[in-house]
């Protein structure tokens, strides 16, 4: 009589069926209107990642990472970017690296101001923190059913759930990062007249510029992640390499899209989390970083600058 | 509120509401150009009080009147204008950003005014080298040691020209010797700037020194105010007199507060006196019409004189003089036993007379009555 499976009372399952019907037909606008941009700035990125000649982007990787991280991680990534070549997935890759710069961009665009809101004012937070718990919580794979509902399957739907998984980090840093600026910057900026904008741009935003990045770095690996996931909702790249190997039960295949993606995330982890931390000031030009790279055998720094610049 | 009024203390309000009382019906009025020090222990309410009088701290009831104008009913607007141009401070920490260079953050009150680029500038650079950072504009605040930091703050808010400037607990994060430094450079500043200052301080030394007045603080209430010198003398009450038992008085006075106001005897311009003088046993000065010392007469000689001796010859060298601003640490060390010391003013012009038993007296922690008798003999 106490079964579980007679206890069956709520259809939930139909309930939520009809509901999403619903949105599907009537909000269809909507989820067009959301759709546009992403896929829009999703092409755009796709078709420039794959322009780029293959020498022309590891020297370009290579020297971002050397300015935002160091020369180590500068080498890493270089040797990343021609292993995966070398492996045969580079064009994958670069759809892969797409869908994440995409979702950075868009994360950044959109999470960042929801971020600085939530930390000027606690109701907003009190509103979004329970979002974010939620959606945080949510194991990624179960995004996939509402994106799928209301998108439908392929890469730009695909990109949506990217999008949506990736942002709650950066949102909970931006946040944290501005509610954590000490109390006597703010006073000294209040105190020298400063209004609502000032504060927010001299002192809170750059002092939690930090705190913010380290979000920033959570928000990668989030859509490093999610971008494999999407792989079974149809949309391209590694993760798709690896799904293809997994049903047709080519291992190797399988494994070699494995292994270029845990290249491409070491990869971005280590660029994005170098820049999360503090750094003592220093001028690096892309000049001297070219100078510094080319002559990768000598291990001192450049002389760098000192005493006073011109402004 | 109604229940302070109605003599509600502290303890009561908090166990009744919840509130914490930070303040209590304080009224200050501060002298401009003076540095006005704010003195008390951590929480007396001393750092609420001067956060009231540019609204970090907004007061639930009262004034700030500044040049009679009430800072607590302004907007918005209107207050933001008198922080950009009236009222500036100086922080414990320093509060430096420091992702700004040390001329950017000199130049902070200028840019949030809106001032040009050039303009604040050049205005950053003149006030950094008033304080002496010149070469150091183009660092960063985590190159400098926190003495030079400190500098930065109070260039930072010089910059502006406002002329109030509140700093609370300005120095108090650094080291001793440091500290006496950046005293001395702000007494040294302020001879230039004569801003009215009002200086937030745990350290009665620190006040001491500093303070044209002095407003004590406990438990959010006003205890004692006045000048360096009438809290020493007169603390009022116990609390205040358990700070003023360890300081270093002999730095705090000068002679001019304790000495015995005197004139001379004038000498006429034939060389004679026209006085009898009394017996005290004391010598005196005999100074000439300008009432500048030409020297002293002994006891002894004074009966001469008083028997018909022309003063002249008798005069002796054998003296000392201070002038009234010196401190009596330095009283003390020009004294020569046996010698009387005259108190002479900045013109040379003789005013008082000292005694060793005086110094010791002003020296030592008892309050004597203060010697008040006019000179001696008169003319």
């Amino acid at each position: 009589m106490f079964d579980a499976e007679d206890l069956y009372i709520f259809p939930v399952d139909v309930w939520i069926q009809k509901g999403v019907e619903w949105l599907a037909l009537n909000l269809r606008p909507i989820f067009l209107a959301i759709k546009w941009p992403v896929e829009t700035l999703l092409s755009f990125n796709d078709y420039v990642l794959h322009q780029i000649p293959f020498p022309v982007f590891v020297l370009l990787i290579a020297l971002l990472a050397y300015r935002l991280a160091s020369r180590g991680i500068a080498l890493f990534s270089a040797v990343s970017l021609i292993a995966i070549a070398f492996m045969g997935v580079w064009s994958e890759a670069m759809t892969t690296l797409s869908l994440i710069t995409t979702a950075i961009l868009i994360c950044t665009i959109i999470g960042v101001p929801i971020g600085i809101l939530c930390a000027r004012s606690d109701s907003v937070w009190n509103i979004v923190r329970p979002v974010l718990d939620v959606m945080q919580t949510t194991p990624t794979f179960v995004y996939l059913v509402p994106v799928v509902m209301l998108f439908g399957v392929g890469t730009v739907p695909g990109e949506v759930a990217v999008v949506t998984a990736a942002a709650p980090p950066l949102i909970r840093f931006t946040n944290i990062g501005i509610r954590m600026v000490e109390k006597e910057m703010v006073e000294a900026g209040l105190a020298f007249g400063a209004n609502n904008r000032q504060l927010l741009w001299e002192i809170q935003l750059p002092l939690a510029i930090p705190t913010i990045l380290g979000g920033l770095n959570q928000t990668v690996l989030t859509a490093m992640v999610m971008s494999v996931v999407v792989a079974m909702i149809g949309a391209e790249g590694l993760g798709l390499v690896v799904l293809q190997g997994l049903g047709r039960l080519d291992v190797g295949r399988a494994a070699v899209g494995g292994i270029a993606i845990v290249l491409l995330a070491m990869m971005l982890d280590r660029i994005t989390q170098k820049m999360a931390q503090p750094k003592d000031v220093k001028a690096k030009s892309w000049f001297r970083s070219l100078l510094a790279l080319l002559q990768i055998g000598r291990v001192q720094q450049l002389p760098l600058p000192t005493g006073r610049r011109t402004v | 509120m109604q229940m302070l009024a109605a003599g509600s203390n502290k303890d009561d309000v908090l166990a009744k509401t919840g509130a914490v009382v930070g303040l209590n019906n304080v009224t200050l009025s501060v002298p401009a150009g003076a540095i006005y020090m704010i003195m008390g222990l951590s929480g007396s309410g001393k750092s609420t009080l001067a956060r009231c009088i540019n609204r970090l701290n907004e007061p639930s009831s009262g004034k700030i009147l500044l040049d009679g104008e009430d800072l607590v009913p302004l907007d918005e607007e209107r207050l933001r204008e008198i922080r950009r141009t009236r009222i500036s401070m100086v922080f414990q920490h320093f509060a430096l950003l420091p992702n700004k260079r040390v001329i950017e953050n000199t130049e902070f009150g200028l840019k949030l005014r809106g001032v040009p680029l050039q303009e604040r500038r050049r205005r950053a650079e003149e006030v950094l080298s008033v304080v002496g950072l010149a070469r150091w504009a183009y660092h960063f605040p985590h190159e400098l040691s926190g003495g030079m930091r400190q500098r930065v703050g109070l260039a930072r808010a010089l910059a502006t020209d406002a002329d109030v400037l509140i700093m609370d607990e300005a120095f108090s994060a650094l080291d001793p010797l440091i500290r006496t430094e950046m005293q001395d450079e702000l007494l040294r500043l302020q001879r230039t700037f004569k801003k009215t200052i009002l200086f937030i301080t745990h350290d009665f030394q620190e006040a001491l020194k500093l303070g044209t007045r002095i407003a004590i603080m406990s438990e959010g209430e006003l205890v004692r105010e006045g000048t360096p010198q009438q809290i020493v003398l007169e603390p009022g009450s116990d609390y205040v007199a358990a700070f003023t038992r360890e300081i270093d008085r002999s730095r705090l006075f000068d002679a001019r507060s304790i000495m015995t106001a005197a004139q001379g005897i004038s000498q006429t311009a034939t060389g004679s006196v026209t006085t009898k003088f009394a017996a005290t046993g004391e010598p005196v000065f005999i100074v000439d019409a300008d009432n500048r010392i030409l020297g002293a007469l002994s006891a002894t000689d004074q009966r001469r004189v008083n028997g018909g001796t022309s003063p002249g010859p008798l005069l002796s060298g054998e003296y000392v003089t201070v002038p009234a601003n010196a401190k009596l640490v330095d009283v003390a060390r020009v004294y020569r036993s046996g010698q009387p010391m005259a108190v002479i003013d900045e013109s040379g012009k003789l005013i008082g007379t000292l005694a060793a038993e005086q110094i010791l007296s002003r020296i030592a922690a008892t309050s004597h009555p203060q010697p008040s008798s006019p000179g001696d003999q008169n003319v």
